[in-house]
């Protein structure tokens, strides 16, 4: 088998399609999995222990097939329109947040070849696409033909346009300090850089960053508009805001869009921050392997799933304590605190880069 | 009255301001957003009709009724035993709170005064269905605000109360348990130990509360200066109970006038807040919870012995007279004006319920405000929709 693989003949027979439905089941993996993950552990069973209480208990095993009955229950209902709205518009919308999520995956690293595009602009493109969901969420509020969906939709539009900034300024740090806007250029950058001449662990940029690191989470907070940030969908205001008139499937898509969301959010976070799917070199040094050995095109999609729920366990355990700002509130604390803060830091580091 | 602060003092100024313009942009074509009668703010369904500009609040009209189930005139139609079944599903969180003004004021008719022992346990009862139902209304500020998690420790803790209640009474959440001259039933084997146990809770609950929503800016930032009442607005529009005391308000009926009930034998303190806003509003009622565990722990240091029961005929039949009796409930001032002629029945009931009257300030309290702060007035005033809607 393996002998087959090294042949030329394999290569040139493998068919144009075949490589990309691979990456289409890959990517679908990439996104599907760890979203179920992170919703299977985090939203079902790490917060019902925050709020004393047991979670799913009876589907599978410890409710671990609570998911599927979920999926199960959501894809046999009915799929109602409501009788003013958009219709195209509406059938659209859900679609259009969902695209945001894929194409923000697309440029994620899980391994030194194991990526589906390596752009050089990477980072650019991740932030750019991830503001494509506003148009889905505007499109949801305004074509419901609900006010509560209205009211919900405008807030999100006010809201990720603010955030937008401090998330892209936090990055920017990053970039400074890798000279690259190549994701996977991050990475080789935090593996080969040293701290004050230090390199067992490389340079992940979290030690160099923190407040770049502190404001990108904030900012993401936002932008996946989870509490403290949640006005858009504020369940006791608005009723879940722009979603209130979904069911069913389409529901089912905003459901899997807002969690799949928060995992590539975190997967790029890793990768700005934390290494990426690198270990810290000492271990590979230890084992005795190259950093970026092919080795590490399989371990790696694993060390970015750990790193991934590391974050994510912030962001969920952030969710359930605290209370929601309000829509100005919000406005003030990105206009008036994180964006003068970030663009401190992108100062200190431009300074830092130059003396250094 | 208590002098006016200055923050509060800016605060109504700034009503007063949002007021006046307002009244300006009246001719502007606005948004109307019915907000209920099914709606997770309204804990049931009230109904407010509000017209938006964009999204401040220009004019705010409460609808109730949607749950009317016309107790006053069912009360007509029971014998007075049979009147403490329905009134226990006004005010449901505190149950037992609601029988008690309705039993004094019929124990003043036909002139029967409960044994000591009865008014000590009443009042334990009372303190404990004014825990039950204030826990709940300080962990489900948070849900009003997106916080979701105190209100299941607030649901975990009160439990333990509700326990307590069903092994006294036999009833988790409509005890129908206090009788003309007395109580139903003696206290059972190791109740006041357990109580004590349960307490316990409270007091960790409570101290939760102050570290998990009093401490936290988002809540402070979120409920300071909202919905400001002052002190003479609130006493115009009659509010009772802890609204009327976070406006400064010093005036508790369980320390001004403890008809029956056994508050003058405990040592206790009435809060008030100067500010008037929600934020008072929510710290008036922690403290209140607090002061509750103070005093069920004194009085069940100090049940007296005893009959629970006076002596009272087996056919209650009421004199021909009127009484008017009410108490500080969990909610604030219920009362019951009952008119006999005589017979087995009451001849006419009226039912002042604390919420009913706490809501008619909603219109001059939402005017101006923002969608958000709507859900935090509406919360921080705390109706139950039973109380509203009898």
């Amino acid at each position: 088998m393996t002998a087959l693989f090294a042949t030329d003949f394999f290569w040139e027979t493998w068919p144009w399609w075949a490589d990309t439905i691979f990456r289409l089941i890959f990517a679908i993996v990439a996104v599907l999995l760890p979203a179920g993950a992170t919703v299977y552990l985090y939203l079902f069973k790490m917060v019902s222990f925050m709020q004393s209480r047991l979670g799913p208990m009876e589907a599978g095993p410890y409710g671990s097939m609570q998911l599927l009955a979920e999926v199960g229950k959501n894809l046999q209902k009915e799929d109602i329109f409501p009788a003013r709205a958009d219709r195209t518009v509406f059938a659209m919308a859900p679609y259009v947040v969902l695209l945001s999520t894929f194409l923000l995956a697309v440029v994620i690293p899980f391994g030194p070849e194991a990526t589906f595009i390596d752009l050089d602009t990477g980072v650019y493109f991740a932030l750019a696409v991830s503001s494509v969901s506003v148009i889905g969420i505007l499109m949801a509020g305004w074509a419901s033909a609900s006010k509560y969906s209205l009211l919900g939709g405008l807030r999100a539009a006010g809201q990720l346009i603010a955030y937008e900034l401090p998330l892209i300024l936090a990055v920017v740090g990053v970039v400074i300090q890798a000279g690259t806007l190549n994701l996977q250029d991050i990475v080789t950058a935090q593996n080969q850089q040293e701290i004050f001449g230090w390199g067992a662990i490389g340079n992940p940029f979290i030690l160099t960053q923190m407040l770049g690191f502190i404001i990108f989470l904030i900012a993401v907070q936002a932008e996946l508009t989870q509490v403290p940030f949640d006005m858009p969908i504020a369940e006791s205001e608005l009723v879940s805001g722009y979603m209130t008139e979904y069911s069913g499937f389409r529901f089912l898509m905003f459901f899997i869009a807002e969690f799949a969301t928060a995992n590539i959010f975190a997967f790029l976070g890793a990768t700005l921050f934390l290494g990426g799917w690198s270990v810290p070199p000492f271990l590979t040094d230890l084992l005795g392997i190259a950093w970026d050995s092919p080795i590490m095109n399989l371990v790696g999609p694993f060390v970015m799933l750990t790193k991934m729920l590391l974050l994510t366990f912030i962001f969920y355990w952030v969710r359930f304590t605290y209370p929601r700002f309000r829509e100005d509130q919000l406005q003030k604390f990105a206009w008036k605190v994180l964006i003068p803060l970030s663009l401190m830091n992108i100062a200190i580091t431009a300074v830092f880069k130059v003396v250094f | 009255m208590t002098a006016v602060s200055d923050r509060r003092q800016l605060a109504y100024i700034a009503a007063q301001a949002a007021d006046a313009r307002v009244n300006v942009e009246l001719e502007a074509e606005g948004m109307t957003l019915n907000i209920g009668p099914q709606h997770p703010a309204t804990h049931g369904t009230l109904r407010i009709v509000a017209r938006l500009d964009g999204e401040q609040v220009i004019e705010a009209d409460p609808i109730m009724g949607y749950m009317h189930r016309g107790y006053e005139k069912l009360a007509e139609v029971r014998t007075y035993p049979q009147v403490t079944t329905l009134i226990n599903r006004i005010d449901w969180l505190g149950s037992f709170a609601n029988e008690v003004p309705f039993i004094l004021a019929a124990e003043q008719l036909m002139d029967i005064e409960a044994p000591p022992r009865a008014q000590h346990i009443r009042t334990i009862l009372f303190e404990m269905a004014r825990i039950a139902n204030l826990t709940l209304f300080l962990g489900d500020m948070g849900v009003q605000l997106g916080a979701v998690t105190p209100v299941f420790y607030a649901f975990r803790d009160r439990e333990h109360i509700l326990n307590q209640i069903e092994a006294a009474t036999g009833g988790r959440f409509h005890p129908n348990f206090d009788r003309i001259g007395g109580l139903k039933d003696d206290l059972p084997a190791g109740w006041v130990a357990e109580t004590k146990e349960s307490l316990g809770h409270i007091t960790k609950f409570c101290n939760l509360m102050d570290d998990l929503l009093i401490g936290n800016e988002i809540f402070e930032a979120r409920t300071r200066g909202i919905g400001v009442v002052p002190a003479d607005v609130a006493l115009s529009y009659g509010l009772s109970g802890a609204n009327v005391r976070a406006s400064g308000v010093d005036w508790d009926l369980r320390r001004d006038n403890p008809v029956g009930l056994a508050y003058d034998k405990v040592d206790w303190k009435v809060w008030t807040h100067p500010d008037g806003d929600s934020f008072a509003r929510y710290w008036v009622r922690l403290q209140e919870v607090r002061e509750s565990v103070k005093i069920v722990e004194q009085l069940l240091d100090t049940i007296p012995s005893g009959p629970i029961m006076a002596k009272v005929p087996r056919i209650i039949k009421v004199p021909e007279g009127e009484a008017y009796v009410e108490t500080e409930n969990p909610l604030g001032v219920m009362g019951y004006y009952v008119v006999s002629k005589g017979g087995l029945n009451p001849f006419r009931v009226k039912i002042r319920s604390a919420s009913f009257s706490n809501m008619s300030i909603t219109p001059w309290l939402l005017k101006g405000t923002y969608v958000p702060d709507v859900i935090t007035i509406l919360a921080s005033l705390y109706f139950i929709l039973g109380d509203i809607d009898r």
